[in-house]
């Protein structure tokens, strides 16, 4: 056992499948020569060359769009957003192309790609560089969304999203990037699978669901609640939204009798509310309180530190939500 | 409208222009006449479908476009790889999509390639490299240069080549894409079916450039216009930019001139033009012009007839079949959302 950051954890998954695999390619801003905005793909350009590590123009819509096409005849692209907030740049590639053309094509076209790159607030980089895109890509069937928060989970689920036969977004966190976590030795072979969530803390009292950087902040909040208040949380990480593991939360949700869902996207119409309605649809019996959401505020992010924390569903927030549950 | 071939026959004098010359030999171009005889006829029996609301949504037809796809299928090779606009049956038969399937496809009905969950704008046959007809304007054309760069990647002699419209160029993608594309010399072909009009828009009313094929001079990448209503034109054009293509030279765009003789889409008004620009048009449109070069060339008049008469029967045939063909499971709305 050792311990990475998460974003070696990241390069090393992609370095591994590389080897592996000669369909799998990089693709994106500054990713080759300078190695990745944030360093995620360091020294990929000085192993697998330009001809498979590609850095291309700031042109969004094109890039994507190119390795939508290499997918469609079975490469598979891994295409790096500088930050998820882009997507809306290159969204009918993402979601008009890529996400239903399986579908269009009646099932003889598969589009093996994974869109990859760093999201969420917390580094005060303001309304365009901070939002949390997982709630959006929710509501379109054909792409898987995973959003890891340990080094573990963030190669382990890499290694499935780059063998998926379907697009996958993987989201990373800003604030997830120098954190640190036990991972296998390198040369021990493992993969975390899409669709199923991880209890990541066991309690009685009540079941956060969350994932990404809200997992750290909702651990951090669930030992804090314990050593004041006595509140024993169960934290389960999702790790993955679509598909989305249901029954572990309902799992844990029978054990503890309340269910609350944290996550840095809109609370408005998001992941959360879904999970609540969820709960309610498939299992009203178990909860003894009202399931709640907890996502980001009504407002984009700004760039004030205050502020910013204000309206992110962080520590203190949890804690207020969590406290309001249990009078 | 002073000059009637509207351009069709007389492209700019700057243009690097291929000579109409007798490229293909006649039992070459018969074929030829007899899939373009099949497409019209195909594009015209959905018309009269779509006319007796058997087909719901939007249908785009390309009579009068042909030329493109004749040209282009007997030029390049069959594992090659192309895309397509949502005025996409023409390059899909051409390249030899079963005509019976395709109906079936725009009506909805089960045996369509795609089961008839794609329809008219997403016409589509891997096993013929036919990679997808697309319904965003100009979406389709990065995807054309990523199975170029693929095969760049894999180190095959594939090429790639998509078709759009003149109103593509007016999305910000196709120039993103025609950047990377002569930037990395992908072995690519941008064929432009300029039928001047955006739809119901003629693009003398939106475009900031005259002349189309100059707007990826900016690039440096070659470019020509054509008259792409003359397959021989256009054939010789395709195979040009083909074997530039495969030697590494990178993309080509051309420019070819057109007239699309029917609506933009079907129940199209046409209000944006008169019906005497349209019968100017006939004189210039690809089934015209291959049948007078046959007909030139010593064919018997006779001879084509019976060819027509066959293509008659099949598209007949194919139309019955269609619409007697039975609609998809239920099951099949739920099924291909992801590949499992």
């Amino acid at each position: 056992m050792r311990k990475t950051t998460y974003i070696q954890a990241i390069n090393e998954a992609m370095r591994d499948e590389m080897r592996r695999d000669e369909s799998v390619f990089l693709i994106g801003e500054d990713i080759g020569h300078y190695g990745g905005l944030f360093r995620v793909t360091r020294n990929m350009m000085e192993e697998f060359g330009e001809r498979r590590v590609i850095d291309t123009p700031i042109s969004e819509q094109g890039f994507m769009g190119m390795a939508v096409g290499a997918a469609m005849v079975g490469l598979r692209p891994i295409v790096e957003l500088m930050y998820m907030d882009f997507f809306l740049v290159c969204a009918d590639q993402i979601f008009n192309q890529a996400a239903k053309m399986h579908y269009m094509t009646g099932g003889l076209v598969n589009v093996p790609l994974v869109i990859r790159g760093q999201q969420g607030g917390g580094k005060r980089y303001g309304s365009q560089h901070s939002a949390s895109v997982e709630s959006t890509f929710a509501q379109f069937p054909g792409i898987k969304v995973v959003a890891p928060a340990t080094p573990y989970d963030a190669k382990g689920l890499l290694i499935s999203a780059i063998r998926d036969d379907n697009p996958v977004l993987f989201l990373e966190h800003k604030m997830l990037y120098f954190t640190r976590g036990d991972m296998p030795d390198a040369e021990e072979q493992y993969t975390v699978p899409i669709g199923k969530a991880d209890i990541k803390r066991e309690g009685r009292d009540l079941t956060i669901a969350t994932f990404s950087y809200s997992l750290l902040q909702t651990l951090e909040a669930a030992e804090e609640l314990k050593a004041e208040q006595g509140i024993d949380i169960e934290v389960v990480d999702l790790r993955s939204i679509t598909p989305l593991d249901m029954e572990s939360v309902l799992m844990s949700v029978a054990k503890t009798g309340r269910l609350l869902a944290v996550h840095e996207s809109q609370s408005n119409a998001g992941i959360g509310a879904e999970i609540v309605a969820r709960a309610y649809e498939e299992a009203p019996y178990l909860l003894k309180a009202p399931a709640r959401r907890l996502g980001m505020a009504p407002a984009p992010i700004p760039v004030s530190k205050p502020l910013e924390e204000e309206l992110l569903p962080w520590k203190k927030n949890i804690k207020a939500a969590v406290l309001e549950m249990m009078r | 409208m002073a000059e009637p071939s509207l351009k069709a026959s007389v492209p700019s004098a700057d243009a690097a222009v291929t000579e109409s010359a007798a490229v293909l030999a006649t039992e070459q171009l018969l074929p030829m006449y007899r899939m373009m005889f099949l497409i019209r006829r195909v594009e015209e029996s959905l018309l009269e479908l779509a006319e007796s609301g058997k087909i719901g949504g939007a249908m785009h037809t390309a009579i009068g476009h042909e030329g493109a796809a004749i040209g282009m299928a007997a030029a390049l090779r069959k594992d090659d790889y192309l895309t397509c606009t949502y005025r996409g049956h023409h390059h899909s038969l051409a390249r030899g999509m079963d005509p019976q399937r395709a109906i079936c496809e725009v009506l909805g009905k089960a045996p369509g390639f795609a089961k008839g969950k794609g329809g008219s704008m997403h016409f589509l046959d891997p096993s013929l490299g036919l990679m997808g007809a697309n319904g965003i304007v100009g979406a389709q054309v990065p995807h054309a240069a990523g199975m170029a760069l693929a095969s760049k990647i894999r180190g095959e002699d594939r090429i790639a080549i998509t078709f759009f419209g003149d109103g593509a160029l007016y999305q910000g993608l196709m120039h993103e894409t025609f950047n990377m594309a002569q930037k990395w010399k992908l072995p690519v072909i941008f064929y432009c079916e300029n039928n001047r009009y955006s739809e119901m828009t003629p693009i003398s009313r939106t475009s900031s450039v005259d002349e189309i094929y100059q707007f990826v001079r900016a690039y440096g990448m070659e470019s020509i216009q054509i008259d792409g209503n003359d397959v021989e034109v256009v054939y010789e054009a395709v195979a040009k930019a083909a074997e530039r293509a495969r030697a590494g030279e990178g993309p080509t765009f051309i420019e070819g001139i057109t007239y699309r003789l029917s609506g933009h889409m079907a129940g199209d008004l046409e209000t944006y033009r008169s019906s005497e620009e349209i019968e100017m048009q006939r004189a210039y449109e690809p089934l015209t012009q291959l049948h007078q070069k046959l007909i030139d060339r010593g064919v018997p008049e006779e001879d084509l007839n019976q060819l027509r008469a066959e293509v008659e029967e099949e598209v007949q045939a194919a139309v019955e079949y269609a619409l007697e063909a039975p609609w998809p499971d239920l099951a099949e709305a739920y099924t291909d959302v992801y590949q499992v």
